[in-house]
């Protein structure tokens, strides 16, 4: 085909692949992806307008809270959820688990989240998602980490932020490290983009692509203790195209009614007179966690690198 | 059309949720400008506009949180060229099944939500023109199924016997999404004819 615009070719992913694989994250921009633990919750998620869920057995509050190996949920719990709703339904896998990422495809999940949430399952290598017919979203710190994961195989980004703390500050702060290397990058000439590639472990043409594009070649979402309305809109206008919300929803005293507030925030994230509004009639956000209180060994987001 | 500039055709982009960024680029690449349009007062001075693909059922939440879904309705219903891609088809469409949910009811067919499946069977798969259409390759993700065709609604192309691009009068629907497909589909050039058809009728009068 003539005329194909550059950003239409995605280094390490066949031009199938951009469309499917990358052309169904593209379907959940300006949305709100919900943790849930129940049909129950995925059906106020649904009702609320949320783009997707994330099915997963504890929230990352829980998780946190009660520690052990965290695993792949149990397939007839997220089955049962695939029943109960129409939107897509995605769930996580440990770090390096290929395994259980061949049952969530054998289930039919929409998406898989290889996730820092979750306990490692390897400390080197994390699952190579281009061997997957569906489409992965992974957790990053920064543009080097992006730019693995996506070297990968990974169709969708978010930053990770600092799960289950209905803290913003780790999410802000990794968005704000992702946005600055992409824009240094299009300082850089040829060689220093060579260098660039060696530093962060991936080919070149990737790094170039995103010099030339000034983006990422896949959406760029956010997570990681997005509590408030507001929290998902500063999210967005640092940059997120989309926004997930783990405990922030069902941790807080008004799980319906928040669901609501974050969904019309995301798509209203440049205007504060809606943001005013929907942030006005909540009850209390989940309580939070200063990252102080938070020991650096029980920090999710330093898992994978 | 355009305020500041009559001359140049401007599209709306329902953006509340989904992939209206993809829209945008390729109206861009067929050299239109484009407003997103997310309140009732966005919806003048537009020639025509784009429902884009994403969660029907998000989009219809916030239609209703925005109270635009009667404003729109009423905007199209006046004759506004409009072209909806998966999510933006079963807006428009009269029925909607698995589950059933409201409509704006524009267009005389009856859509299945995700008939073809969950994400791993998305994929491109051929479409036959009709009406010496070209034949071309669709991009169909958790694709809506066209299972009924009203009086009056053209059928434009075919997946394996299924129709996925319709047209009723100024109206056309895809089941898939010529937005993602960079190369560019004849969809957005048969939408953008109607929307100059409409220019023209306008300035005729």
């Amino acid at each position: 085909m003539t005329n194909l615009p550059t950003s239409a070719i995605v280094p390490g992913f066949t031009p199938d692949e951009v469309r499917t694989k990358i052309g169904f994250c593209e379907q959940l921009k300006g949305g709100v992806i919900m943790d849930v633990t129940n049909v129950e919750q995925a059906k106020i998620a649904e009702e609320a307008g949320a783009c997707a869920v994330m099915a997963l057995e504890r929230i990352p509050a829980d998780i946190r809270r009660d520690g052990g190996v965290s695993r792949m949920s149990s397939p007839d719990m997220i089955l049962a959820i695939k029943d109960a709703v129409n939107i897509p339904v995605m769930a996580k896998v440990r770090i390096g688990h290929f395994v259980e990422a061949q049952i969530l495809q054998a289930i039919e999940v929409d998406c898989i989240d290889e996730s820092e949430v979750l306990t490692p399952a390897d400390e080197e290598y994390h699952v190579w998602k281009r061997d997957f017919r569906i489409p992965f979203v992974c957790g990053c710190r920064d543009l080097g980490e992006a730019l693995r994961r996506i070297h990968e195989g990974a169709a969708m980004i978010r930053t990770k932020g600092e799960a289950g703390t209905g803290n913003i500050v780790e999410a802000v702060r990794h968005m704000r490290a992702l946005t600055s290397g992409i824009g240094a990058l299009r300082k850089l000439d040829k060689e220093q983009l060579t260098e660039r590639a060696e530093q962060y472990r991936v080919p070149v043409d990737l790094v170039r692509w995103v010099a030339d594009n000034g983006k990422l070649p896949v959406p760029n979402f956010s997570a990681g203790g997005v509590a408030t309305p507001a929290d998902a809109a500063l999210m967005m206008q640092l940059g997120a195209e989309a926004v997930f919300v783990g405990s922030g929803i069902f941790k807080s005293d008004d799980p319906a009614t928040r669901a609501k507030a974050v969904v019309r925030a995301v798509t209203n994230f440049d205007d504060p007179s809606i943001l005013a509004e929907v942030s006005g009639q909540l009850a209390a956000a989940m309580p939070g966690l200063d990252m102080q209180s938070i020991p650096e060994a029980d920090r999710l987001a330093g898992r994978g690198w | 059309m355009n305020a500041e500039d009559p001359g140049v055709t401007t599209i709306g982009v329902l953006a509340l949720q989904g992939d209206f960024f993809a829209h945008e680029a390729c109206l861009a690449r067929h050299g239109v400008a484009t407003v997103r349009i997310r309140k009732p007062e966005q919806l003048t001075g537009i020639d025509g506009i784009v429902l884009p693909g994403g969660e029907s059922s998000t989009m219809l939440r916030l239609l209703d949180y925005a109270q635009l879904f009667e404003p729109l309705r009423d905007r199209i219903a006046s004759g506004l060229p409009t072209l909806g891609t998966c999510a933006g088809l079963i807006l428009l469409a009269n029925e909607v099944e698995d589950p059933r949910q409201p409509s704006l009811g524009l267009l005389d067919v009856t859509v299945s939500r995700n008939a073809y499946g969950a994400q791993v069977h998305s994929g491109l798969f051929d479409i036959q023109g009709c009406d010496g259409l070209p034949p071309s390759r669709g991009i169909f993700i958790r694709a809506p199924r066209i299972t009924r065709i009203g009086n009056g609604v053209e059928v434009l192309a075919t997946r394996d016997g299924d129709a996925v691009l319709v047209r009723q009068d100024a109206i056309l629907g895809a089941a898939f999404h010529p937005e993602l497909d960079a190369a560019g589909h004849i969809t957005h050039e048969l939408f953008l004819k109607a929307v100059s058809r409409r220019s023209a009728l306008e300035h005729s009068t």
